[in-house]
């Protein structure tokens, strides 16, 4: 698993030249994959999201298919995969070079996530760590020195993983209602109050907690009164509870509902000041907005890669099926919506990445919700018309594309839903 | 030896190993424009091996690894995965390309990879066997001889034995391994098995584009890109014709006294 492709291919290449005889598997196929030119068309791109999207590749080529399939299957979380990826380096790619990330921008961030869903990996393997790359932006924005250096390098070279705790059941996109209470205490606070769909809760050491530190009767404005903390989610310590849900996609890395009853954190998590937490956690809206879309965005683009392939060396009738417009068609269809939303992405990256306050806020925030509703569009388009293409064979999960439909439903729910964006961008465009 | 090592290690802009290369029309080269190209993977295999040289700590210190490409404008690209990859410093040699042809003939870059080692007191060139685009696997050799060095070629291990210089090479040869023994100053080529090239990480790729890259010509090292060779037409192997298939042994022997094979 860990002998460069290279190597393998390039022994069998320079004993037998380039040329393979063309019986039974094509000579492009036994070579393709990552080296074939993908469907997408990086034009434009900068040299260090190329350099991020060449780099990533080679780590993801170590985690074919196959090995996505079974953690899927058998419900295993892709720790080689997360340990891969820190052990490089690169879940520090957005933070700030003094604590060992790499200071890159959202841009690049994007780029990565879409390059890991774009290998294969889908959704679940986009998961297994981006909780690691955007929720540790507001605690290096607004964290104390000692906040920083104690926790940012572990979670850079993955000796902590780290989950995002904000969702609750009864108030999932009403963010401002939460009711998790966070009480102060002679030591610290006591946390009460149940979240949901916390991915990687299992698995991960830290967390990234939202939780109300005046009660929504007693602020002043309904924006004030959360406070940010980041704590230890402590298994053996009492008050702490995690449940498994089960769910449709994505079953390698786990989802959960998480019971706090009187869990005992110390003062120094409080991230930034008390009662401003709302703020603080906007910051990192927008960016995973944008980490969301270039994960659609893969996901769609893997799925279409195989739909190509599958049009062209599928035989019916006497033809490859390609050949019939009415499968080509849809396909070149999700094409160019993938190639649209690909624009809107990238795009909202570089507003959020180069904004020196010049550009309004709710530009920026128009831009990034609307990358996030297109990107998942068109990643379900893609996914659904990759199945169909498939005929019978598409809902086969030796095909792959099964899977990537099932997982293309997150970015179209997750963070926020299509029609929270369409109200958004409603309000902020005066339609409403 | 009084210094440390000093290792040039240059490198080569390819088509990717994984790209099945096209004949462009004119028919004088392959298709090069909007094809995915990367490090002749020999090449990687020489920058490995020096980066695993200085972590070795050996007898001799590293001092310096300078690796250089010589080409057109995307050169920096793979200059840029060196130095990711732990090359101290790089030369791009500002050649302009032609249209499908591989790039200047073994003897000029010999020549001009002769007055870097001149200019930057280099004692140690490890040099891929051959490029996996024109296959031409003479440049080491050559270079070896304009400056009068002891060469060992398609090295699968390379020992630096002890502080006066001397260096064990193993390389592989019919029927077994050859192991030879040199002093520095030494040019050698790399073979597959010699190592594993890394994968760049990411704060050695930031740490890259901080680290010196160097426009250089030809001229710079007194040589001209004069070509002996003309390329007059590159065309594709022909198809394979579909086998046959015999019955049984018999049927197979005289099948192949028919075709004159026996």
């Amino acid at each position: 698993m860990n002998r460069p492709r290279w190597q393998r291919l390039v022994r069998s290449r320079i004993i037998s030249s380039r040329h393979i005889p063309c019986a039974g598997v094509s000579p492009a196929r036994a070579f393709s994959m990552s080296g074939r030119r993908g469907l997408m068309d990086t034009t434009g791109f900068s040299e260090d999201q190329l350099t991020v999207r060449e780099a990533i590749s080679q780590i993801c080529a170590n985690f074919p298919n196959t090995y996505w399939q079974e953690r899927d299957q058998q419900e295993k979380d892709p720790k080689e995969f997360h340990a891969a990826l820190a052990k490089d380096g690169w879940l520090g790619i957005a933070l700030p070079e003094s604590f060992g990330g790499a200071g890159l921008g959202i841009s690049e961030a994007t780029m990565m996530m879409q390059t890991i869903t774009q290998s294969g990996a889908g959704i679940a393997g986009a998961q297994a760590i981006h909780a690691n790359v955007y929720a540790t932006q507001p605690l290096a924005r607004f964290g104390t020195q000692e906040q920083l250096e104690t926790t940012i390098p572990h979670i850079i070279n993955g000796t902590w993983r780290t989950c995002f705790g904000v969702t609750e059941p009864n108030t999932g996109l009403d963010t401002l209602r939460l009711k998790t209470l966070a009480t102060k205490t002679p030591d610290g606070y006591s946390v009460s109050g149940q979240k949901i769909w916390i991915t990687c809760a299992q698995v991960a050491s830290k967390m990234i907690l939202l939780a109300r530190t005046t009660p929504l009767g007693e602020v002043k404005k309904p924006t004030e009164g959360l406070s940010m903390f980041c704590i230890d989610i402590d298994r053996n310590h009492p008050g702490l509870d995690l449940r498994k849900i089960k769910k449709m996609g994505g079953r390698a890395v786990d989802a959960n509902e998480v019971f706090f009853d009187n869990y005992q954190i110390p003062a120094n998590t409080l991230i930034g000041q008390e009662n401003q937490g709302f703020k603080i956690i906007l910051h990192g809206m927008n960016a995973e907005r944008c980490l969301l879309a270039g994960e659609a965005l893969g996901l769609g683009y893997a799925a279409l890669e195989k739909a190509s392939q599958y049009a062209r060396e599928r035989v019916v009738f006497g033809r490859a099926i390609g050949q019939n417009q009415g499968v080509a068609h849809p396909l070149a269809d999700a094409y160019m919506k993938l190639e649209a939303a690909k624009l809107a992405t990238y795009h909202a990256a570089r507003l959020y990445d180069t904004n020196d306050g010049s550009i309004p806020i709710h530009t920026v925030g128009v831009a990034c919700n609307s990358a996030k509703y297109l990107a998942a569009e068109a990643a379900f388009t893609a996914c659904e018309r990759a199945v169909l293409a498939h005929g019978g064979m598409g809902y086969a999960m030796e095909y792959d594309v099964e899977r990537y439909l099932r997982e293309c439903l997150v970015p179209r729910i997750a963070p926020v839903s299509r029609e929270m964006i369409l109200n958004y961008v409603s309000e902020k465009m005066n339609f409403a | 030896m009084a210094s440390g090592l000093r290792i040039l290690v240059p490198v080569k802009r390819v088509i990717d190993y994984a790209v099945k290369p096209r004949i462009n029309k004119a028919q004088t080269g392959v298709e090069t424009a909007g094809v995915k190209h990367s490090m002749n993977p020999f090449d990687a295999l020489s920058i490995e091996e020096a980066v695993q040289l200085r972590e070795r700590k050996g007898p001799i210190k590293v001092d310096d690894i300078l690796t250089l490409a010589a080409g057109g404008p995307k050169c920096p690209d793979v200059l840029r995965t060196a130095m990711a990859m732990g090359a101290d410093r790089a030369f791009h040699i500002d050649v302009p390309e032609g249209a499908g042809d591989g790039g200047p003939e073994p003897l000029t870059i010999a020549k001009m990879l002769r007055g870097v080692v001149e200019k930057e007191n280099i004692n140690l060139v490890l040099l891929g066997k051959q490029a996996i685009d024109s296959d031409q696997g003479q440049t080491g050799q050559m270079l070896a001889g304009l400056l009068g060095w002891p060469q060992a070629t398609q090295a699968s291990k390379v020992d630096v034995k002890d502080e006066s210089g001397t260096v064990e090479i193993t390389h592989e040869v019919d029927g077994g391994v050859e192991t030879l023994r040199a002093k520095l100053p030494l040019v050698v080529t790399t073979d597959l098995r010699l190592n594993e090239p890394r994968y760049a990480i990411l704060p050695n790729i930031m740490k890259a584009k901080k680290k010196p890259l160097d426009k250089k010509t030809l001229a710079d090292f007194g040589v001209e890109d004069t070509r002996r060779l003309k390329t007059l037409k590159v065309t594709e192997p022909p198809p394979r014709k579909g086998g046959g298939k015999v019955e049984d042994v018999d049927g197979l022997v005289s099948k192949l006294k028919e075709l004159g094979a026996l």
